[in-house]
């Protein structure tokens, strides 16, 4: 196992439009989207939702492989969420497998689920795959901003994500380095029932606890050196602006999501 | 000139906390001017980082002062002008880079002094320039090298616009190429940015690079002057187990067992050009 | 006589293989570590070295050709390594990072549990461990690792490695991050595992003077292959090849060098303090019948 080849996040950098739209614009359309979504009942809005987020996907250049990837982890709920509605659903029987029956509604009402779901998960990592983690952060911090007044830390919490970002891999690395130290003095994390292999873990998690405390410390110390005292009366390199496109953008999928709820 | 830094006459007793992580110091004094370089070396646990923890009041002093800019750091009103005064560059280069792009944590000083936005963007390409990291503005710090890494922690407080960088053992935990990246790059703060640099080290032979040395050894300054006064008393270096060059150590046996070569040399450069010198002399003479 | 522990043939090994982020570390490596030695390797960062190091326990697999531990090919089926592992005897960079019990004593005893030793051969393989790095079995036993001093820290870690006598021991930059008092202790302690104890030592390092005094054969790695090897002597004598991997040679070697170029050639070959004032002093000497009176002025 080498924990180095995890990938992080999963952005695809590009140029597209896409792309170049501001982060805040992806984060409100998708919620749009989402909340669309929830609120519509035919196939033939999920069809036209479902339009909306591959034509986006398209526009991204993004494969659509790597949009559906993001599917894989849910598959199983799918799957059962899926079934409970065939096999349990009330409605006309279609077949029957030995003593349970599959219904007509059942069918429709699971084909509905796992498109809303599906179409969910695509529409948020349609967001993901095209903006950068860090320009995710500032647009989360910036839509967040207002909402500071009723006592949403912000600013914290985008800085919280900053520094996760920033020792993920850091920490990653570390913890396969101590793996690789623990296994050179003979322990072994591949054989036991599930209480060894936990109790197994502790030589690796006490050390790297050990070590994230250390880090933590430090540079906590690094930064107020560098002048950090929270978010007031701080300024930013990038400033996050909202273009033409961006307004075109807004208006086109919130038009069109409107519609397809309104007339659909 | 008048100096950046005024240490005067501090004493720092330490109690409580972890062992051996920070040491006392006593009845300490020294002046740094900007443009100059000095070098602080010792062991662990002979006080030199505590003394560049003073440098922009992380510590403040339990007897005696220090100044920066005529700033004591005892005065809590003014700290925050005295940590842009002072920067400071820490031992892990993993431990001191906040963002997840090189431009990013380079503007994360200037952003926490307000700086408008167009100007960051001028400080950080010029801060990359001064350590020579331009072209890596959108890089991922933990897929460079640690001395690229540390090159960025030093831009990231040159961005700051600071009349005084202390680094604290910036090379403990690199390469040999890593190591001589870094101290080309304190070198230049000091020769062409004028500001004035404190390095602290263990290593006695990067020491050869500073308008002056000073040596510590239990919380006091042991030894103090220019590199070659340094090292042309290797019977206290060696009383305090620091590794001279070996240039150095080979021109002290030499002229002990009765060479006469001129001076104490710092570089092999030095001692080959003495070398020369004396036997093309002799070689004329006989 | 050779006596062949370690043996590394044309091992090729690539990071994150099929992935755009693939990275060959490994480029059809040669090397062979024999009984009783103790080699160096060296090399900048990112030249293979701890990835070699990786593959001499079986902590990583090679993408192709083989290693072999006494003679047995270590990923042939049957082959177990934990044993392989026991063998050699691993102690990573910072290795004080990968403590974690309560007592000195626990900590130590972790290799030896887990290769299933009585709890008596535990004990007293923790006690031989702790004697053979200097560390005062009374005074620490019961200490927590974490209170102690970095230069006790990393020798309790190397002595956690030593505690399930290792046939070879391999070190990865025992020094790093040290101040030179501590480097000489970790070193002077290592020359004592090899001529006392007998320990064939793999060492893996970036100092060149250190190297020079230490070992007696040199391995040289750039852009993840050998390019060189041989005793300190011979290898010292491509100055410009080792300039040129980012290495250099001694202070002294090259001080030797440069007065060659200038037309002094004194002697080839010089790569300690010592050598160089034998060379140097009795040709100084002799021009300088006049210079006598300079002397310590």
């Amino acid at each position: 196992m080498n924990l180095s080849s995890v990938a992080i996040g999963q952005y695809m950098p590009g140029e597209s439009l896409v792309h170049r739209l501001d982060p805040r614009t992806k984060i409100m359309l998708s919620l749009v989207v989402v909340v669309a979504l929830f609120i519509v009942k035919s196939a033939w809005a999920y069809a036209a939702l479902g339009a909306l987020i591959i034509g986006t996907v398209m526009a991204s250049r993004v494969p659509l492989k790597m949009v559906l990837r993001g599917l894989r982890p849910l598959l199983f709920v799918m799957v059962l969420t899926f079934g409970l509605h065939l096999f349990m659903d009330p409605g006309e029987p279609i077949f029957r497998i030995g003593k349970i029956v599959a219904t007509d509604k059942g069918l429709a009402q699971g084909l509905i689920t796992v498109a809303r779901l599906s179409l969910l998960i695509m529409a948020t990592s349609t967001v993901t795959l095209t903006t950068s983690p860090i320009a995710f952060t500032d647009g989360l911090e910036s839509l967040l901003k207002p909402l500071s007044f009723v006592g949403v830390p912000a600013h914290e919490l985008a800085m919280m994500m900053t520094i996760a970002l920033r020792f993920i891999p850091t920490l990653l690395e570390e913890t396969d380095k101590i793996m690789k130290a623990q296994m050179a003095r003979g322990a072994d994390f591949e054989t036991g029932n599930i209480a060894k292999r936990a109790r197994a873990m502790i030589p690796i998690l006490v050390p790297l606890f050990v070590s994230a405390f250390r880090r933590a410390d430090e540079l906590a110390m690094a930064m107020e050196a560098r002048c950090y005292r929270g978010g007031q009366g701080r300024t930013r390199l990038r400033q996050l602006r909202l273009g033409t496109l961006d307004m075109a953008a807004l208006a086109l999928v919130i038009a069109y999501a409107v519609t397809v709820v309104a007339v659909l | 000139m008048k100096p950046v830094i005024r240490v005067e006459n501090v004493s720092y007793t330490y109690d409580g906390g972890g062992p051996g992580e920070v040491d006392a110091l006593l009845d300490v004094s020294l002046e740094v001017a900007g443009g100059e370089l000095v070098a602080v070396i010792g062991h662990n646990g002979s006080g030199k980082s505590t003394l560049a923890k003073h440098m922009n009041a992380i510590f403040v002093p339990t007897r005696g002062d220090v100044y920066v800019l005529g700033m004591n750091t005892r005065d809590e009103s003014r700290l925050w002008d005295i940590r842009q005064t002072v920067g400071m560059v820490f031992q892990n280069p993993d431990n001191q880079i906040v963002a997840t792009t090189v431009e990013e944590d380079v503007a994360f000083g200037p952003e926490n002094l307000g700086v408008p936005p167009t100007e960051i963007r001028r400080r950080v390409d010029e801060a990359l320039s001064i350590v020579d990291m331009t072209g890596h503005e959108k890089s991922a710090p933990h897929m460079l090298s640690g001395g690229q890494k540390q090159r960025v922690a030093i831009a990231g407080v040159i961005a700051m616009r600071p009349r005084c960088i202390v680094l604290d053992e910036p090379t403990a935990m690199l390469d040999p190429v890593g190591r001589s990246e870094v101290l080309a790059t304190v070198r230049r703060l000091a020769t062409d940015e004028g500001i004035a640099v404190v390095h602290i080290t263990h290593f006695m032979n990067e020491a050869v690079l500073a308008d002056r040395v000073v040596v510590m050894e239990g919380g006091r300054i042991a030894l103090e002057g220019t590199p070659r006064e340094v090292f042309s008393q290797p019977a206290t270096l060696r009383r305090l187990d620091l590794d001279v060059p070996q240039v150095t150590e080979l021109a002290y046996e030499l002229r002990a067992a009765g060479a006469p070569l001129p001076r104490c040399p710092l570089t092999v450069a030095e001692l080959v050009d003495d070398i020369a010198a004396l036997v093309g002399k002799g070689a004329r003479q006989s | 006589m050779s006596d062949t522990i370690i043996q590394v043939r044309n091992v090729y090994y690539t990071y994150m293989r099929g992935t755009p982020l693939a990275r060959q570390a490994l480029a059809g490596v040669n090397v062979s570590i024999e009984r009783g030695e103790l080699v160096a390797i060296i090399g900048r960062t990112g030249s293979g070295k701890s990835t070699l190091i990786q593959h001499f326990n079986g902590l990583l697999k090679p993408d192709s050709g083989t290693v072999a531990v006494g003679g047995r090919d270590i990923w042939r089926k049957g082959v177990v390594l934990r044993d392989i592992r026991r063998k050699v005897g691993l102690v990573f960079q910072y290795p004080e990072h990968q403590l974690f019990e309560e007592t000195v004593a626990a900590d130590i005893a972790f290799a030896p549990r887990n290769l299933g030793m009585s709890e008596t051969e535990v004990d007293e393989a923790v006690r031989e461990a702790m004697r053979v790095v200097d560390l005062d079995y009374d005074a620490l036993c019961d200490r927590s690792p974490f209170e102690l001093s970095g230069g006790q820290k990393r020798r309790v870690a190397i002595a956690g490695v030593l505690a399930m006598r290792p046939e070879v021991l391999v070190l990865d930059e025992p020094t790093a991050g040290m101040d030179p008092r501590g480097r000489e202790e970790v070193l002077a302690e290592i020359r004592q595992l090899h001529e006392t104890h007998g320990y064939t030592i793999v060492l893996v390092s970036h100092s060149m003077e250190d190297v020079a005094r230490f070992a007696e054969r040199l391995i040289v790695m750039d852009g993840g292959a050998v390019v060189m090897e041989g005793s300190p002597r011979e290898v010292f004598r491509n100055r410009d090849d080792l300039v040129r991997m980012g290495l250099g040679v001694p202070q002294v070697t090259g001080l030797m060098a440069e007065l060659a170029a200038r037309g002094l050639p004194y002697a080839e070959d010089v790569i300690t303090v010592e050598e160089a004032m034998h060379t140097l002093l009795p040709a100084l000497l002799r021009v300088s019948g006049r210079g006598e009176g300079e002397v310590g002025a």
